[in-house]
């Protein structure tokens, strides 16, 4: 029995049966700083496999040399909350036979618990791990090397594909407890020398913006949750990371210690900022599917009150549990909005993918009030249209838009409207904030898509909502 | 005319470079080139074409500009390439 | 008064989003020699195109005696700016100069009266004739304190407390109240130490100054908390408001809140909280009528 489970990462892929065109899965909690994706896809390549399909829970920046995988056919299938970076250029471009397929957090969740996304191996980086594979995002030994807090994109993977590999850098002695990945669910564990860049993974301590458009966005962000008549006793909010969403928990905690206002829960991508409100008393719990810096990482460690959730139980529309469906606030950013609040946070204005899907179409359906926080212009870019480019966060789960230049209200939410009217808040019509943009900056030329479907989006049920095409520049 | 510069690279500038040429040749490079390079260069061509200038070379580097500032560097670039300034001595 | 450097484009789009009550775009001192002619474009186009919506629009322009001054004038005045802004003006005949320059631009382009002159006093001269200043033509609209170049010209050091620009300070206040114009507060350019610059707004505001200069948005909430009335002195000064109007539906000349009668400085006073009311969006025009 003792140290089977333990072997080198060819000796598991063998183990685990994976053939070409097999699915493999990876999450993406070490971000930026991710080396999982590149050494096992390397290693496969090496080992002579074809035609394997990717289901990462998001790809960034660092997962470029996919495209030489991609090229010669290791990689003939990606599907992901995001694309960043050279490989998203490409593959905006035309990189690949098969369209990628884009789902949220959410979606992803449900897809993989109800069989509609099969995964045959999983290789999932730990922080650490023992030698069964009782895993975790953080690490309780002196060896600590890459940290990254919360496994929640990685539970549905461990709990639902075929063979499941863990791959860490800090095996520590049985029992690893408590622990996010389960020995039950593990059929391999590999030690490697790193798993991720630890100065990429997480930030040490996020500074507060101090761009004036950051600050004015989330001061009229907060107003408009301070008097969105949820703002009272026990309410739960959820926020990105984005400048102007961090400024906005500032304001909101003054109000919170002005009026006496406690919030039962935060809920999402865990911040600094959120533990500093937990620590304090303002927020009671935190429930966390990925910790975004140090501070939320070591919290998840030390704080039973701050807990581990996976993709499904944080957003999934198909399970009632699910966190998001508690949810009261959340602040979201965009990319573009247009004239019938449809969201983009997926591909630019040039027609070039550029973002992540992440919780934003979750958040805003369940929640009792969605937030989008977005300039009107970046540069000479506008973020509010007569139409997205791609649709993303389908306009009605989509209460508020919040811009430098006013406040528009969903139609449907004409309570919502009337209480900022009569807080004295700036709210203005969509069309008019459009019209502005447009009055600024010209108009645009349409954008030169081919024929070709590089991408197809997926909203969290599983229906297809949008295709984006391949971009010709 | 000589060569000539005016703008910088920051966001929401643009910077124009112009110099001797056969005709209005406008090199434009733009994050924003496949939705306003038709517009940029349209703005620069009749920027120029008021101030009574029908040739030159111009390089211009765009970060996010509005026509507004495109229209003050190409005058800037223009009045410091002929020595002809739009403003009385 | 929000500052904006006149050779910064992405800085003069949008500057007008936070809400100053006016912005100065400045073709001086944060322009260099190299870049004047290009600001100035800069600052032209910008003020023709941008819609700044009821924002006042200042331009700093460089002083005639340098080779930028007139062309200065000329672009800006064409532009239609609402006021120029003289630096470092030390005599009434330098208004005076500035006015006639003005008005041959007005003139060509047929708008002639529309621009208006304040004048930054920046030296002790300037400090000793600032009434003469303040006076000097009735486009004059308000006089600023510039405490960088005054505190050198003195031969001292900028202060925390400000002692050492507290006689400028109340000379220009009472200069501007006997001529009848504004005054307009010198910039803090610490941006990280709020406390002390809000101590300074306190501070001015008791001195009588209209209004405060600022260098970043940041700052515009302090000037705009102290500046504006307590809701117990609005509640005061409707009262009194309230007063004027029944007072003068009885064809009455005496004013009287709870049976006291009221005096001329309080009901002058009482104006101003309204007019401070209204003016940051605390109460609405419309209420006043």
């Amino acid at each position: 029995m003792r140290n089977t489970k333990l072997v080198t990462l060819e000796e598991a892929i063998r183990r685990s049966g994976l053939k070409d065109g097999m699915t493999i899965s990876f999450h993406h909690h070490f971000r930026g700083g991710d080396k999982v994706v590149n050494m096992v896809v390397d290693k496969l390549a090496q080992m002579g496999f074809k035609d394997l399909k990717l289901a990462a829970s998001s790809l960034s920046d660092v997962h470029a040399p996919l495209i030489g995988h991609i090229m010669n056919g290791v990689i003939t299938g990606i599907s992901t909350s995001g694309l960043r970076g050279t490989l998203a250029d490409a593959i905006s471009h035309g990189l690949m036979k098969e369209p990628v397929v884009f789902r949220s957090h959410g979606g992803r969740g449900s897809a993989i618990a109800n069989g509609e996304l099969k995964i045959d191996v999983a290789f999932l980086g730990a922080s650490s791990s023992d030698e069964l594979g009782n895993a975790c995002g953080y690490s309780r030994s002196e060896n600590a090397k890459s940290i990254c807090g919360s496994l929640g994109y990685a539970l549905p993977d461990a709990r639902y594909a075929a063979h499941v590999v863990v791959i860490t850098d800090d095996l520590v002695p049985y029992p690893n407890m408590p622990m996010s990945i389960h020995a039950a669910d593990v059929e391999s564990v590999v030690v490697v020398d790193s798993v991720g860049d630890s100065s990429k993974i997480a930030a040490g301590a996020i500074r507060d913006s101090k761009n004036p458009r950051d600050i004015l966005l989330a001061k009229q962000a907060a107003k408009v949750i301070i008097n969105s008549g949820l703002f009272v006793d026990g309410f739960s909010i959820q926020t990105g990371t984005g400048g102007a969403s961090l400024a906005a928990v500032k304001y909101i905690r003054e109000e919170m210690v002005n009026r006496g206002i406690k919030a039962s829960f935060a809920l999402g991508g865990i911040t600094a900022h959120m533990v500093k409100l937990h620590e304090e008393g303002l927020i009671g719990k935190l429930i966390d599917v990925q910790s975004f810096d140090k501070v939320a990482a070591e919290s998840i460690k030390n704080d039973p009150s701050h807990q581990e959730v996976s993709a499904v139980e944080y957003a999934s529309g198909q399970h009632l549990g699910s966190a998001t469906h508690a949810l009261d606030i959340v602040i979201l950013s965009a990319l573009e909005v247009d004239t019938h609040f449809n969201v983009n946070v997926l591909v630019g204005s040039d027609g070039i993918i550029r973002g992540a899907i992440g919780g934003h179409q979750d958040t805003a359906a369940d929640s009792a009030l969605s937030i989008i926080v977005c300039p009107l212009l970046r540069g000479r870019i506008p973020c509010v249209v007569p139409k997205v480019t791609t649709l993303i966060t389908p306009g009605s789960s989509v209460d508020v838009v919040v811009t430098e230049y006013g406040i528009a209200v969903n139609p449907a939410r004409p309570e919502i409207k009337e209480r900022l009217l009569s807080a004295g808040l700036n709210v203005v019509d969509i069309n008019a904030l459009a019209d502005k943009a447009s009055s600024i900056i010209g108009k645009p030329d349409p954008l030169p898509f081919g024929d070709k479907v590089v991408g197809i989006v997926m909203n969290r049920d599983g229906s297809v909502l949008d295709k984006i095409m391949n971009i010709q520049a | 005319m000589k060569e000539a510069v005016a703008g910088t690279l920051e966001s929401g500038d643009i910077m124009i470079k112009i110099g001797p040429g056969e005709g209005l040749d406008i090199e434009l490079q733009s994050s924003v080139a496949a939705q306003f390079g038709r517009q940029i260069k349209a703005v620069i061509t009749e920027t120029l074409e008021g101030l009574g200038i029908k040739d030159a070379h111009v390089e211009a580097v765009d970060k996010g500009a509005l026509d507004c500032t495109i229209r003050a560097r190409v005058t800037a670039a223009a009045v410091r390439a002929t020595g002809k300034d739009v403003w009385k001595d | 008064m929000m500052f904006v450097p006149g050779n910064n484009p992405g800085m003069m789009a949008d500057a007008h989003i936070y809400g100053p009550d006016s912005i100065m775009l400045d073709l001086e001192d944060s322009v260099t020699m190299a870049e004047k002619d290009a600001a100035r474009l800069l600052v032209y186009n910008a003020l023709k195109s941008i819609d700044y919506g009821t924002t006042e629009m200042v331009v700093r322009i460089n002083p005639l005696n340098t080779p930028y001054g007139k062309k200065d004038v000329e672009a800006v005045v064409k532009a239609g700016v609402d006021v120029i802004r003289m630096p470092k003006t030390e005599t009434a005949d330098e208004v005076k100069e500035l006015e006639a320059e003005i008005l041959k631009v007005e003139t060509e382009i047929g708008r002639v009266g529309e621009t208006q002159i304040m004048a930054a006093i920046e030296s002790a001269l300037g400090v000793v004739n600032a009434y003469a200043i303040a006076t000097a033509s009735k486009r004059m609209m308000g006089i600023a304190l510039g405490a960088e170049d005054y505190s050198a010209n003195l031969k001292t050091n900028r202060t925390p407390g400000g002692a050492e620009l507290l006689l400028a300070r109340e000379q220009i206040v009472v200069a501007a109240r006997a001529a009848g114009i504004a005054c307009f507060d010198t910039v803090y350019s610490n941006l990280d130490d709020m406390e002390t610059f809000r101590k300074e707004v306190e501070l001015i505001k008791t001195l009588g100054f209209d209004g405060k200069s600022i260098i970043n948005p940041r700052q515009i909430e302090v000037v705009n908390e102290v500046f504006t009335p307590t809701e117990k002195e609005i509640t005061k000064a409707r009262a009194v408001v309230a007063a004027i109007k029944e007072a003068q539906a009885k064809g009455s000349g005496v004013i009287a809140v709870n049976g006291k009668m009221v005096d001329r400085p309080v009901v002058l006073r009482a104006e101003r909280t309204i007019a401070l009311a209204v003016a940051a969006g605390v109460i609405s025009e419309e209420e006043m009528l």
